[in-house]
C-alpha cells in the first residue's frame, strides 16, 4: 500500500473516532437534559453527569473493582474455553467432510438455543457460582469461534495447498501450514465477536443469579436498593466501557498479528 | 528421464482433456509447452507433479511410477501471489521446502539465503511477499522451487503476469539457473517468442482433446541472448513454425475416438 493509502486510511480513523466523540457528547447531553428538565423522576433517571461522577467514583472502590475482576475472569477463562474446544473442532470439521456431515444435525439444533435461556438450567446444575457464568459463557463463545474457523478454512486458496502437497508435504501439515494460518484472521475476528457476546452473557447470569460477587451482582444489588437507579446505571456504564476497550483492544492485537490480511496492509508494517 | 505413457485424462465424466500423450524427456533439458487455451498444459503439468492422477496411462521419473508427489519435485505457479505465504517472511517461504529434506534450522535459513542471493534478493529476505513487485515475487516463489535443488521442475506459466522487461530478466535467470543447476525443466507457456527462447526443445498441444501436436528440437546457440538471439533466422523460423503448429492446434477437429 501506498503512503497516501496509508494516510488517507489514518485520517479516516481519526475521523471516526471524531464522530463517535460527537455521538456520545450529544447522546450524553440529551440524558442529562432529560434528566434534569423534570420530566422523568430523578430516581428513575438521574442526569447523566451525575451516573458518570458516581461510575468513577466506583473507580475507587475497592469492593466494586473485585466484582469486576471476577467477572473478567469469568469472562477469559469462559472465552479462552470456548477457543480451546471450538478451534481443534472447527479445523476438524473444516478439513473432514465426514466429520461435517455427521455434527450437522447436532450443530444445527443447539445453536438456535439462546444462550440466556441457559442460565437457569446451568445455575440448578453448577450453583450461582462463577462456575455457572464460565461454563454459560463458553457455550455463547463456541459458536462465532466454531463458525468462523470453519468459514476461514473454506477460504483457504487451492493453489496454496497444492504448492505445499508439490513440496511433499501430507494432509495435516497442508491443514496446519496453509489452513490454519488463512483461517486465523477470521478466526480472530470470531473471538473478538465472542468476546462481546461473552461480556453481555457474564454480566447476564450474575444480574440473574442475584448473589456472588461481579459486576452483574452489583447491578443486581443496586437494582433492589431503594434510590439504587444510580448505581445502576453507573454499573451500566462500566460494563459499555468494559466491552469498548476490550473491542478496541482486540481489533488492534489483529492488526498486529495479521498485517498480511488484505484490511490491514500497510498499517501494521 | 521423465516419460509419460499414453496418458489420459478427464475430469469427473467430462470429455477427454487430454489424449494418449507420450513424452519423453532426458535429463537436464528445458522443454517447453505451448498450446492453445484450455488445450490441458495445466492438467499435464499437474498430473506430472503428482497432484493428479491421470485417468489413464502412466508416468515414470527414472523409471519409478509417479504415483502421488514425487521427491525431488519444485513447482512454480503463475499466481505468485496466492502460492507464496504472506503470513511467512520472504527467506521463510524459502526455506520451507527444506523441512521436508529434514535439515536443521540453521541450515534451512543458510541454503535459502544462499538461493536468495543467487536469484539476486539476498535484500528482501527479512521482508513480506506482499512487499515486493511481481518480479520480485516470482524470483522468491523461483528461489522456493530450487531451495532444495529438485531434479524436476515444473513450471505453469510462470512470467505470464510480468511485464516485458521483467519477464526477459527471469527468463535469463532461469538460463543461468537451468545451466548451473542442470535439472530437468518442463515449462508451460503462452507465449511463442518465449517458448522458443528458453527451451531445448518445443512441446505443442493441440486442443479438444489435449493431444502432442508438434515436437521441435531448437538449434539455437546455448548462449542466449534477448537481442542477438531473437534476431537470428533460425529463431524467427522457429517460432514462425511453432505459431503455426499452435494455430493449427487450436482449429482442428478432434480426431474420432477409437
Ligand atoms: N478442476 C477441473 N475440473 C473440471 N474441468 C477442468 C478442471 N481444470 C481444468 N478443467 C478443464 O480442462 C481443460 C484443460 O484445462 P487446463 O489444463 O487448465 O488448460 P490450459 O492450462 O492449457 O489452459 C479446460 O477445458 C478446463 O476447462
Ligand atoms: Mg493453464
Amino acid at each position: 500500500m501506498s503512503p497516501a493509502t496509508v494516510r488517507r486510511k489514518r485520517a479516516g480513523r481519526a475521523r471516526n473516532a471524531l464522530l463517535g466523540a460527537v455521538g456520545v457528547l450529544v447522546a450524553f447531553a440529551a440524558c442529562e437534559a432529560l434528566g434534569r428538565s423534570g420530566m422523568v423522576r430523578s430516581a428513575f433517571l438521574p442526569p447523566a453527569s451525575e451516573v458518570l461522577v458516581r461510575a468513577v467514583e466506583l473507580g475507587g472502590d475497592t469492593a466494586f473493582l473485585n466484582g469486576v475482576g471476577a467477572t473478567l475472569e469469568a469472562w477469559a477463562t469462559g472465552l479462552a474455553l470456548a477457543c480451546a474446544l471450538a478451534i481443534p473442532l472447527g479445523l476438524l470439521l473444516g478439513s473432514v467432510p465426514a466429520a461435517a456431515q455427521a455434527a450437522r444435525v447436532l450443530i444445527e439444533f443447539l445453536r438456535p438455543v439462546p444462550s440466556v435461556a441457559l442460565i437457569p438450567l446451568v445455575s440448578l446444575l453448577l450453583g450461582a457460582g462463577s462456575e455457572t457464568t464460565v461454563a454459560l459463557v463458553a457455550y455463547a463463545c463456541v459458536w462465532p469461534v466454531l463458525f468462523n474457523t470453519v468459514y476461514g478454512l473454506g477460504e483457504t486458496d487451492p493453489l496454496a495447498k497444492d504448492t505445499l502437497r508439490a513440496f511433499g508435504f501430507g494432509r495435516l501439515a497442508v491443514l496446519l501450514r496453509a489452513g490454519l494460518p488463512s483461517a486465523a484472521p477470521f478466526i480472530a475476528a470470531g473471538v473478538r465477536i465472542a468476546a462481546a457476546t461473552a461480556l453481555i452473557l457474564a454480566v447476564a447470569s450474575e444480574i440473574l443469579a442475584g448473589f456472588g460477587e461481579g459486576l452483574g451482582t452489583f447491578i443486581a444489588q443496586a437494582g433492589m436498593a431503594t434510590d439504587g437507579t444510580r448505581d445502576v446505571l453507573a454499573g451500566v456504564v462500566w460494563a459499555g466501557a468494559l466491552g469498548l476497550v476490550i473491542n478496541l483492544a482486540l481489533t488492534a492485537v489483529e492488526r498486529r498479528l495479521f498485517p498480511w490480511a488484505p484490511e490491514h496492509r500497510g498499517s501494521g508494517a | 528421464m521423465l516419460r509419460i505413457d499414453r496418458l489420459s485424462h478427464r475430469y469427473g465424466d467430462g470429455p477427454d482433456v487430454l489424449q494418449d500423450i507420450e513424452l519423453t524427456v532426458p535429463d537436464g533439458q528445458l522443454l517447453t509447452l505451448v498450446g492453445p487455451s484450455g488445450c490441458g498444459k495445466s492438467t499435464l503439468l499437474r498430473c506430472v507433479a503428482g497432484l493428479l492422477r491421470p485417468s489413464a496411462g502412466r508416468i515414470t521419473l527414472d523409471g519409478e511410477v509417479v504415483d502421488g508427489v514425487p521427491d525431488r519435485l519444485g513447482v512454480v505457479f503463475q499466481d505468485y501471489g496466492r502460492s507464496l505465504f504472506p503470513w511467512l517472511s520472504v527467506r521463510e517461504n524459502v526455506a520451507l521446502p527444506l523441512r521436508r529434506r529434514g535439515l536443521p534450522r540453521a541450515e534451512r535459513h543458510a541454503a535459502a539465503v544462499a538461493m536468495l542471493e543467487q536469484v539476486g534478493l539476498a535484500d528482501a529476505a527479512r521482508r513480506h511477499p506482499w512487499q515486493l513487485s511481481g518480479g520480485m515475487q516470482q524470483r522468491v516463489a523461483l528461489a522456493r522451487a530450487l531451495a532444495a535443488r529438485p531434479a524436476l521442475l515444473l513450471m505453469d506459466e510462470p512470467f505470464g503476469a510480468l511485464d516485458a522487461q521483467t519477464r526477459e530478466d527471469l527468463e535469463d535467470l532461469l538460463l543461468r539457473l537451468h545451466r548451473a543447476e542442470g535439472m530437468t525443466i518442463v515449462l508451460v507457456t503462452h507465449d511463442i517468442d518465449e517458448s522458443v527462447y528458453v527451451a531445448d526443445r518445443v512441446v505443442v498441444l493441440a486442443a479438444g482433446p489435449g493431444r502432442v501436436r508438434a515436437d521441435l528440437p531448437v538449434a539455437l546457440p546455448a548462449e542466449r541472448d534477448q537481442i542477438a538471439t531473437r534476431g537470428l533466422p533460425e529463431f524467427i523460423a522457429l517460432r514462425t513454425e511453432v505459431g503455426r503448429a499452435v494455430r493449427q492446434g487450436a482449429a482442428t477437429p478432434p480426431p474420432p475416438r477409437a
